[in-house]
């Protein structure tokens, strides 16, 4: 990771006495791709405006490629692209028209705009119907239109405002690869504001939890997971003949074991009290005799995250 | 300023109203109206009337007139004096109607129709600065009313002459006041009927909700019509002129608040 393109500090937006963004502060790396996370109304489509100065802040800083937003507006959008959450796309044009104007508005070079809206056209496989009209449509179509337009200048940052919602899983999938391609192949820096906790966790490098304009977690999803996930669910698998024998020992293990365990098949899956339950656990199952094949921790997700961040916020 | 962007921005905001049928419809048809099917009406209405020996009753109306008007009229036979009043006088305040709807009928479909289809917040994340963005809105709309005010009026100046050709048997039209109301008026009237709709639209829901509520903006040319037929005034060079100076004050003052709210921020949580 190289230097901070974004740089968040203490970044405030007041609506009235509401405080949409409140005290934020934070850095996204070079080529990173950072998730923001949070429901509707924690302010994630707030920072996004903030960042690109298209909203004035109440108080604190922000600059985003070395530019501050509320006084450089106009040159640092020319190297941002932002994909909103409704496409946004002018619906009586079509999809051509829709790229040609915006390559104007962006400055791509007069020479190459033609070249540049053919190859995105393609790239997001939209060649075939480039010269409908874009109301005839699918979502996922609209969508991928919409995210061709913020790519049509280059931008060095890509911020996306919940780039899958309302997409079908193919379409999704396909807006997602693309996304990933452009971070991993091009070193974009994409800012992705989403609520889809298993999206984020597949594509992001860090991410940020927003609750009610406060930030309330930052790091890698592992890190996450490691730091506010207490509980443990693991999968065992001992010597069939031996699995009557399990549950009572199991039973007899409250500090380690929280609740029942389920069974399916010849496998128990169990909720431990941590990490560090697993070595106590199997120490104890080997000395009472049981022949252990398999012990094998689930991977804590950031759904898990974030329902035990909104726990605590709560 | 980016005039390739400003010029971008009025391209896809013309493109984008001429999709619309209620944009569209109101453009051909009121001129279709006013100055193609209104002129001959008034010529027949006149002959008709010097048939059935009622032209008395419009020589009347002529005698109500200021002297002015009657001055100008003087180098007319009384027939004709009918026909060119009809078509020189009384159908120059409607001329008016023109730049004004049309100006604002495109200025709703660009700001409140932009805030109903949801494509503005693209379009403020675009480099292009607040005054870039504002001029654009409004040069579309407003060379696009004054080409059609002037398509109007080229229109209107061919028939008004063939459909008084045969009483008053050479070219009478235009005269001067006619001249400066096409370049002087018009324009300032076009852009009087936008920055009202840009008021208008910072409010309205929608497309139709803000060419309602802007409509109210042709009240003023609907009393000039009045003040026509009744005598109070005619336009003259002089009050045309004057008119004109007036309109331009009031859009100079209006355009000012106006460009000083158009602001991305207000415009993120107005549209």
């Amino acid at each position: 990771m190289s230097s901070p393109v974004i740089q968040i500090s203490s970044l405030t937006r007041r609506f009235g006495e509401t405080k949409a963004v409140d005290q934020l502060t934070l850095d996204v790396q070079a080529g990173e791709i950072f998730g923001f996370l949070g429901h509707n109304g924690a302010g994630k489509t707030t920072t996004v405006r903030l960042l690109n100065g298209v909203l004035e802040s109440t108080s604190g800083e922000a600059k985003v490629l070395g530019l501050d937003p509320q006084t450089q507006g106009p040159a640092l959008r020319a190297r941002t692209g932002v994909l909103t959450e409704t496409p946004s796309l002018d619906e009586r044009l079509t999809a051509r028209d829709n790229l040609s104007i915006y390559a104007d508005l962006y400055n791509v070079p007069l020479a190459d705009v033609s070249a540049r809206v053919d190859f995105l056209l393609a790239e997001f496989e939209l060649a075939d119907r480039a010269d409908e009209k874009v109301g005839g449509y699918s979502k996922g179509m609209k969508q991928r239109l919409a995210l061709a337009r913020a790519l049509l200048h280059k931008p060095e940052v890509l911020f996306l405002d919940e780039p899958t919602s309302g997409l079908d899983p193919v379409a999704a999938r396909h807006v997602n690869s693309l996304v990933e391609n452009l971070a991993r192949r091009e070193g974009c820096t994409v800012f992705l504001c989403t609520h889809n906790l298993v999206e984020a966790q597949k594509l992001c490098d860090r991410v940020a939890v927003m609750e009610h304009g406060h930030l309330v977690a930052l790091g890698t999803p592992s890190d996450l997971t490691r730091q506010y996930v207490k509980r443990l669910d693991v999968d065992l698998e001992v010597d069939p003949a031996q699995m009557e024998l399990v549950l009572p020992i199991l039973q007899g293990l409250p500090q380690l074991v929280i609740g029942s365990p389920k069974r399916e098949k010849d496998v128990l899956t169990l909720t431990l009290s941590g990490r560090k339950a697993i070595p106590e656990l199997l120490n104890i199952l080997v000395q009472k005799g049981l022949r252990v094949y398999r012990l094998a921790p689930q991977e804590a997700n950031l759904e898990e995250v974030y329902f035990a961040l909104h726990g605590e916020t709560q | 300023m980016n005039t390739r962007a400003i010029l971008a921005i009025a391209r896809k905001d013309l493109k984008v109203a001429v999709q619309n049928n209620g944009v569209v419809l109101p453009i051909i048809i009121l001129p279709l109206i006013l100055f193609v099917v209104v002129p001959w009406i008034m010529v027949y209405a006149s002959f008709l009337a010097e048939a059935t020996g009622t032209s008395t009753n419009m020589g009347q109306l002529l005698e109500r007139m200021p002297a002015g008007l009657l001055h100008e009229l003087s180098g007319y036979t009384p027939d004709q004096q009918l026909i060119a009043f009809t078509l020189i006088y009384m159908l120059a305040p409607m001329f008016l109607i023109m730049p004004l709807m049309v100006s604002s009928v495109l200025a709703a479909d660009s700001f409140a129709g932009e805030k109903e289809r949801k494509t503005l917040e693209a379009l403020l994340y675009t480099p292009t600065t607040d005054r870039e963005l504002f001029t654009a809105k409004l040069l579309g709309s407003w060379t696009a009313a004054v080409v059609v005010a002037l398509l109007s009026f080229i229109v209107y100046a061919i028939n008004a002459n063939v459909a008084g050709w045969q009483s008053i048997g050479h070219l009478f039209f235009p005269n001067w006041m006619w001249i400066a109301l096409v370049l002087w008026v018009t324009p300032a009237v076009a852009g009087l009927g936008l920055v009202v709709m840009v008021f208008a639209s910072a409010r309205a829901q929608g497309f139709q909700d803000a060419y309602q509520t802007g409509g109210l903006v042709v009240l003023p040319v609907i009393l000039l019509m009045v003040g026509q037929i009744s005598g109070v005034m005619y336009f003259s060079l002089g009050v045309v002129m004057i008119v004109g100076l007036v309109i331009w004050l009031i859009d100079a003052v209006l355009l000012w608040f106006a460009s000083k709210s158009f602001r991305r921020g207000e415009l993120m949580t107005k549209f």
